[in-house]
């Protein structure tokens, strides 16, 4: 009798099921489209802000102890500096009224008169893009740590946030003339390469830290806190589940819906991929793990995702986040090799991993082709670096961009801010 | 009375604070510092570069005692600390002219 019961239980649910499986899904009304679309922006936004303080914590961990300070100084500024930057020029140079190779010179208005065509509260768009320009500048601080002065830097993160990356993203984001030919999904070439070139000028113009090359050696300035270094790594891997997966710009629909969580998956994937490639391959060349090449190993392969993270399988993920843990474990003494002082292996990571990343799209994606992508990554290269070069190149002959040999020694935390980080302890 | 000093492998420290201990000894002082000696430092890897630790964490002990127990607080602390590997470290005795007690007064060796 029992079983006879379950049988029937079981048929009206099988039943049930496939009833449900073959109607199709009523589409969300407009309202809730633009709401839910709205929510992803300001949720992935709000993660995608928290990377300032991931960027801050492994650049803080992987400076000497007496520059600690300074760098969270920075890295708090840099941020601010980017979000008045992005709103008296930047946004609108990116996307308003473009003309191929430039938009306007205005500052941002919000506009929710037509919010159904936009599909998404007009703030909320404007402040997931302006967390984007704020990771780009945060790449170039931790290059450049423990020998730049203050002002100089920040002079540059007003031009670079207020007018060269703008510029160059407007060119595939704002409908430029770039879009046709090339893709980058979250902006693998558009934000981190772009950051990583800025920060390689940089790095040429100032020079590496006193000591690093003395004599003709590799000297390693080892960091002050390693734990510090590890938390901003895994912040940085939680923000970038808001940067690739807000990336889909929509989430109103199934499709959308399913996208975003693929790209979640993805992601995370591919910084799995490259920590296990960076702990591999430093233990073969080693034979002892590095530990700050693996926390630049899942910051590669997360950058190395960025470009397409929403068409690759999962194991196609993991191969693409592991090829960017091997290039970072082999860039980072190469530069080293090249007398580019570059402290936290942000050139490696962002630059490096964000060219092989672009360039790998069209393995996982048949509408876009290598040449495109090509052009796209050279083109922008060469503005971002070039443009950069020269604002460099401005502010060493007219501020100074280098802190003396005896600030360096004394450490900018006490000749800059005039405090310690830790003024509890002795320092040796 | 005599003053002890030994720079020891910090991971001996609870072991010769036992042996010392057991031999009644009340007081030593005790800090974290660097030095090298036969063992020179070490090398050690740090974002695929080798560097040379050219000063390595010791600990430094100092006591006072009677001048005739100095000798088997030397032994005590020689056997406690003693790893057989390089880097054990060194003792050093020193003659001591003079100890007072801050909150008494005490001088000489009921100081110690």
């Amino acid at each position: 009798m029992i079983f006879r019961a379950c049988v029937a239980v079981i048929a009206v649910v099988i039943a049930l099921a496939g009833q449900a499986a073959a109607q199709a899904p009523t589409a969300a009304s407009d309202t809730s489209a633009f709401v839910f679309n709205t929510m992803l922006f300001l949720i992935a936004g709000m993660v995608v802000m928290f990377m300032a303080a991931g960027f801050c914590m492994l650049e803080v961990g992987l400076v000497r102890s007496k520059n600690a300070a300074t760098i969270c100084l920075k890295n708090i500024a840099l941020y601010s500096v980017a979000g008045v930057m992005f709103y008296l020029v930047g946004y609108d140079l990116l996307y308003t009224d473009h003309n191929g190779f430039i938009g306007s010179f205005s500052i941002w208005n919000a506009d929710d008169t037509n919010p159904i065509e936009k599909g998404h509260a007009s703030h909320s768009g404007w402040y997931f893009q302006m967390v984007f320009v704020a990771t780009a500048a945060s790449i170039v601080s931790g290059t450049l740590a423990e020998r730049i002065k203050l002002f100089p830097f920040l002079i540059f993160v007003v031009a670079l946030t207020g007018f060269i990356y703008p510029i160059q993203a407007g060119w595939v984001w704002g409908e430029g003339w770039l879009d046709a030919r090339f893709d980058d999904f979250a902006g693998s070439t558009l934000v981190h390469a772009a950051g990583g070139w800025a920060a390689l000028a940089g790095a040429l113009v100032l020079g590496p830290r006193d000591g690093k090359f003395a004599g003709g050696a590799v000297h390693p300035l080892p960091g002050s806190s390693l734990p510090l270094a590890t938390l901003g790594t895994f912040i940085l891997w939680l923000g970038w589940f808001g940067f690739n997966g807000g990336s889909q710009l929509a989430l109103g629909t199934i499709d959308d819906a399913a996208s975003v969580a693929a790209v979640f998956v993805n992601t995370n994937m591919a910084a799995c991929g490259g920590v296990l490639a960076a702990i591999i391959l430093t233990q073969l060349l080693y034979k002892k793990v590095d530990l700050t090449i693996v926390l630049n190993g899942a910051i590669g392969g997360l950058v190395s995702i960025t470009a397409e993270p929403l068409q690759p399988a999962v194991w196609q993920a993991i191969l693409i986040g592991a090829a960017g843990g091997v290039i970072v474990t082999l860039a980072v003494p190469l530069l080293d090799r090249l007398k580019i002082d570059d402290v936290v292996g942000a050139i490696p990571a962002h630059l490096f991993c964000g060219i092989w990343g672009t360039l790998i799209v069209p393995l996982t994606n048949n509408a876009v082709t290598f040449w495109g992508q090509l052009t796209g990554v050279v083109v922008i290269g060469v503005f971002v670096f070039v443009v950069s070069l020269a604002v460099w190149i401005a502010l060493k002959y007219s501020l100074g961009v280098r802190a003396s040999a005896e600030h360096q020694r004394v450490g900018l935390d006490k000749t800059e801010l005039g405090l310690e980080a830790y003024p509890e302890f002795a320092s040796a | 009375m005599k003053y002890v000093m030994a720079v020891i492998k910090p991971q001996k420290l609870d072991d010769v604070r036992d042996a010392l201990t057991k031999l009644g000894v009340e007081g030593m002082t005790v800090s974290e510092v660097k030095g090298f000696g036969r063992q020179k430092g070490h090398s050690e890897v740090y974002r695929g570069a080798e560097y040379q630790v050219d000063f390595l964490p010791k600990i430094k002990i100092e006591i006072a005692v009677d001048a005739q127990r100095a000798t088997h607080v030397v032994e005590a602390i020689r056997d406690a600390a003693k790893t057989d590997r390089i880097g054990d470290g060194k003792i050093f005795v020193l003659d001591l002219e003079q100890a007072v007690r801050v909150r008494t007064g005490e001088v000489g060796a009921a100081a110690l």
